[in-house]
């Protein structure tokens, strides 16, 4: 199970919500996914047109756990004042603090991201910081006492994949709380990856809603993402410079 | 009445006296939607009980997709 503050979730796949191609794609996506947090962004509304569709008005929202992000912040105060937004809708009280420091690279400012997340733990939120693979960042932020962290495995849709392995893994070494590989992942293989590092969930957007056929792509994430945790509790066997044989040598008839 | 919705001016009809009629006035009175107002976020329950005012500054917000 995956525990993030008072909640549990049985499924280790959470999924964004952005640019999907249609609603019924996102719709059959998230069901195939199985994932039971989406993500969400704040936004004004367009008043003129009330009736333009929401895909949150499309789905039963008692079946997830809505995770709003605070994507558009570059200042701590921004992001509390999004953060605060979204609880007042009454549909959650959890956050991804998202606060970027850069527009091209989308690379989140580690210390707005530290000042929002102490703030909006202050108010009483479940705090889950978007970082970069900083190690004692990830560090600081668990002594703050957020409830996950969520490290970038490469820049937001960029699907590089986890382009350090290293640091990631020594981020999962001393966390005491989840850790959410967030960004960046292109393939199934990147989130069995992640997964067979001993991250504790994935956070995937554009991988999925991005694919040439996302429905498909939400169930090969789900298959990786279950495959790479069983492969990381059965315990992968070390590597080694030279073969060892898999077939006995004794009886061998030529030697 | 003029006021500022979403970084807007809008006139709007003198019978939109409260924030309930001017959501319902938007047709937004069924939307998932947030509503801050003068940079005070305002609860729903209190929507029929704040009454609007002139160069009142209005954000509507809601959820849209993103990652």
């Amino acid at each position: 199970m995956l525990k993030i503050g008072s909640y549990e979730f049985k499924s280790r796949l959470l999924l964004g919500t952005g640019k999907f191609p249609s609603f019924e794609i996102q719709k059959t996506a998230v069901d195939v996914s199985e994932a039971q947090i989406l993500t969400f962004a704040v936004r004004r509304m367009n008043i003129f047109e009330a009736n333009q569709p929401n895909f949150l008005e499309m789905l039963d929202v008692s079946k997830y756990t809505l995770l709003p992000n605070t994507a558009g912040a570059s200042t701590a105060e921004e992001a509390v004042r999004i953060a605060r937004l979204a609880k007042a809708s009454g549909l959650c009280d959890m956050i991804k603090v998202e606060v970027i420091g850069d527009w091209k690279t989308l690379l989140p400012d580690p210390l707005e991201t530290l000042k929002a997340s102490e703030m909006l733990l202050e108010e009483g939120f479940i705090v889950l910081p978007y970082t970069s693979d900083d190690v004692l960042l990830a560090k600081r932020l668990q002594e703050l006492g957020v409830h996950a962290i969520m490290p970038g495995a490469s820049p937001i849709g960029s699907g590089q994949g986890i382009i350090n392995p290293l640091n990631l893994s020594f981020i999962i070494e001393q966390a005491i709380v989840p850790i959410i590989v967030d960004a960046g992942i292109g393939s199934p293989s990147d989130a069995a990856f992640a997964m067979e590092l001993g991250a504790d969930a994935v956070l995937l957007n554009t991988a999925v809603s991005g694919a040439q056929n996302p429905v498909k792509m939400a169930l090969a994430m789900k298959l990786a993402i279950e495959a790479g945790r069983l492969g990381f509790d059965a315990g992968r066997i070390p590597k080694k410079r030279y073969a060892s044989a898999s077939s006995p040598m004794e009886g061998n008839l030529f030697l | 009445m003029n006021i500022e919705i979403n970084g807007e001016q809008v006139e709007i009809p003198s019978q939109c006296k409260t924030m309930t009629d001017l959501l319902m006035h938007y047709g937004l009175e069924t939307k998932i939607l947030i509503v801050e107002l003068n940079k005070q976020i305002l609860e729903k329950t209190n929507h029929d009980k704040t009454c609007i005012t002139v160069g009142d500054r209005i954000e509507i917000v809601h959820f849209v997709g993103g990652g």
